[in-house]
């Protein structure tokens, strides 16, 4: 009977906070690092690469805490489905950024000077459409009236990481000068790798509006 | 003493069969989706049952003996095993039925067999609750649906708190559901046994001393508690993963509102209370939790845009309230013949 008023909802409602901020985290070290690389500050990129090794591994452990806890504990059973894969998905953006910043680092793409700017400007916007689904992902959980407002916004943003995708693309095949062919296409590669998060991004706040209608009485 | 436990035996084969089926209503969605476990459910239904039944079950029971006092025990035996083979039929053939109405048919029956005159007013006042019984818990469940759903869009409550909150909640509107259930259901299991069975007082340890009435009650609220222990386990994962596939805040604004309604047609103290404020108050009739349900989903239906609501389920409730008591009457107006020229015992 002790058991049966005893909050573990409040607990897990703490470990999914925790688990956003880690989020959140990473898509700051996503764009601090990545804008380092693409402005040369190459020593910087590498001295905190191991940064986000530990938030994705924090991220793992958070997100099996939470999974365990809500089977456990039996928790929310007619939404539990629906949590458990935005937090996945959110989970993939987050491997995504560590694998993509070790990529950087791996491969060496060549960013010419000119890109510069075009790449700034894409990974803010990229960075603006995760923070905006993390505000997305809070609203489902008490705010549900606001979920669509986000949905549009991360819509609106990775809209945008589209067509500064395709203009880096379009300078890089037409007006920029390369010795090699090979080095466009790693542009090209990178340009796609990172428009790939604010796809992704845009994917799980479409899943969150559906399990927002879901979470009407 | 022995004898009177075997011709009560139709009656709490009612009470178990009550305990199995309608203890469903109260915790089906919390116990199918796993929220509460069934064995807490099961001890929470039975303590409130009997609570309710032994407290509260007289104002109903009254309104049943107006309708016709069985006098002898065979013929008390007679009416509640007429209600429990109709009840048992129907629910095979697929139909709707409720125990409530069931049982005002075997009255009847034995009303016509015993050349009693039925009290016209009592039955139309008994007739009326049923309709009023799912169209009352329809405007509950909308009402409450409205409330709950600006409470939680105005507080922002996190879906976890919400999971939680509704965990309690289920379980102190479950508990309300088996009180209000056991004060307004055990007419339909006892009741016809109160003039028949007179049993001395009974002293509880000095504390309180239980009527004969009461003494019949706890018996039959001992009967649900079987039923509820035994086979509504089965019910109640049919209830929450099948028959009505509902959110845990909706179930819990169904088991509300109709064990309000059953609250309403079951409490002689609310009903004293309305008449002194000189408002108007609820005829004590034993109503069906089923359709209490049934009419609070169809309220939430409607509060949510009247959108997928299905007549037929309206049509059959409607179709329930003639062929039931019809049923029943017939039943026990045969069985009361076999019983007084077959086995020669005085059914009046």
């Amino acid at each position: 009977m002790k058991s049966l008023f005893k909050n573990h909802a409040q607990e897990l409602e703490n470990n999914i906070n925790k688990y956003l901020e880690v989020v959140s985290n990473s898509n700051l070290v996503f764009e601090r690092d990545s804008k380092n690389y693409v402005k040369g500050n190459i020593e910087a990129f590498q001295d905190s690469l191991d940064e986000i090794n530990k938030l994705e591994n924090s991220a793992d452990d958070f997100q099996k805490d939470i999974k365990y806890k809500l089977y456990k504990y039996m928790l929310i059973p007619e939404a539990r489905g629906d949590v458990l894969s935005l937090l996945e998905n959110i989970d993939n953006i987050v491997d995504h950024i560590k694998k993509l910043l070790l990529q950087f680092s791996i491969e060496g793409p060549y960013i010419p000077d000119s890109l510069e700017n075009d790449f700034s400007e894409l990974i803010e916007m990229v960075k603006k459409s995760v923070d905006v689904l993390i505000r997305c992902i809070r609203a489902y959980f008490n705010n549900i009236s606001m979920v669509n407002e986000y949905v549009n916004k991360v819509h609106f943003y990775e809209h945008e990481a589209d067509k500064i995708e395709e203009r880096i693309k379009r300078k890089v095949f037409k007006n920029i000068s390369l010795d090699d062919f090979s080095k466009k296409v790693h542009i090209r590669y990178f340009v796609e790798q990172i428009t790939e998060i604010s796809d992704r991004a845009e994917t799980i706040s479409e899943r969150a509006s559906v399990a927002a209608i879901k979470r009407r009485i | 003493m022995i004898n009177a436990l075997l011709f009560m035996s139709s009656g709490l084969f009612l009470g178990w069969s009550l305990g199995a089926n309608d203890a469903a209503n109260l915790f089906g969605t919390a116990v199918g989706t796993k929220m509460v476990k069934f064995k807490t459910a099961a001890i929470i239904i039975s303590v409130f049952v009997i609570i309710g039944a032994v407290i509260s079950g007289m104002g109903a029971s009254h309104t049943l003996g107006a309708l016709g006092r069985v006098n002898r025990l065979p013929g008390a035996f007679i009416v509640a095993l007429a209600a429990a083979l109709t009840v048992f039929w129907m629910t095979n053939w697929g139909l709707p039925v409720s125990t409530s109405q069931s049982i005002v048919g075997a009255i009847i029956g034995w009303n016509l067999f015993a050349n009693m005159s039925t009290d016209l007013s009592v039955l139309s006042k008994i007739v009326s609750t049923w309709v009023l019984c799912p169209v009352l818990s329809a405007f509950f469940a909308a009402l409450f649906f409205f409330i709950l759903n600006k409470t939680i869009f105005k507080f922002k409550i996190h879906l976890l708190k919400l999971d939680h909150y509704t965990r309690i909640g289920l379980i102190i509107v479950g508990a309300f559901g088996a009180y209000s259930l056991g004060a307004n259901n055990i007419a339909n299991v006892m009741g016809v046994f109160t003039t028949s069975i007179n049993l001395p007082p009974l002293s509880i340890g000095g504390l309180f001393t239980l009527t004969s009435t009461q003494q019949l009650f706890l018996l039959g609220g001992i009967a649900i508690s079987v039923g509820v222990f035994t086979y509504s386990k089965r019910v109640m994962m049919t209830v929450g993963k099948n028959i009505y596939k509902i959110s845990p805040i909706a179930a819990l604004i169904v088991v509300l509102s109709s064990s309000t309604v059953l609250f309403l047609f079951a409490s002689e103290s609310l009903k004293m209370w309305l008449t002194s404020m000189g408002l108007p108050s609820f005829p004590l009739v034993p109503v069906s939790s089923s359709q209490a349900v049934v009419g609070a989903v169809i309220g939430i239906g409607l509060a949510k845009g009247g959108r997928n609501i299905n007549l037929a389920v309206l049509r059959n409730i409607g179709l329930g309230w003639i062929i039931t008591p019809i049923t029943s009457a017939i039943i026990s107006y045969i069985s009361l013949f076999f019983m007084q020229n077959v086995f020669m015992m005085t059914v009046y």
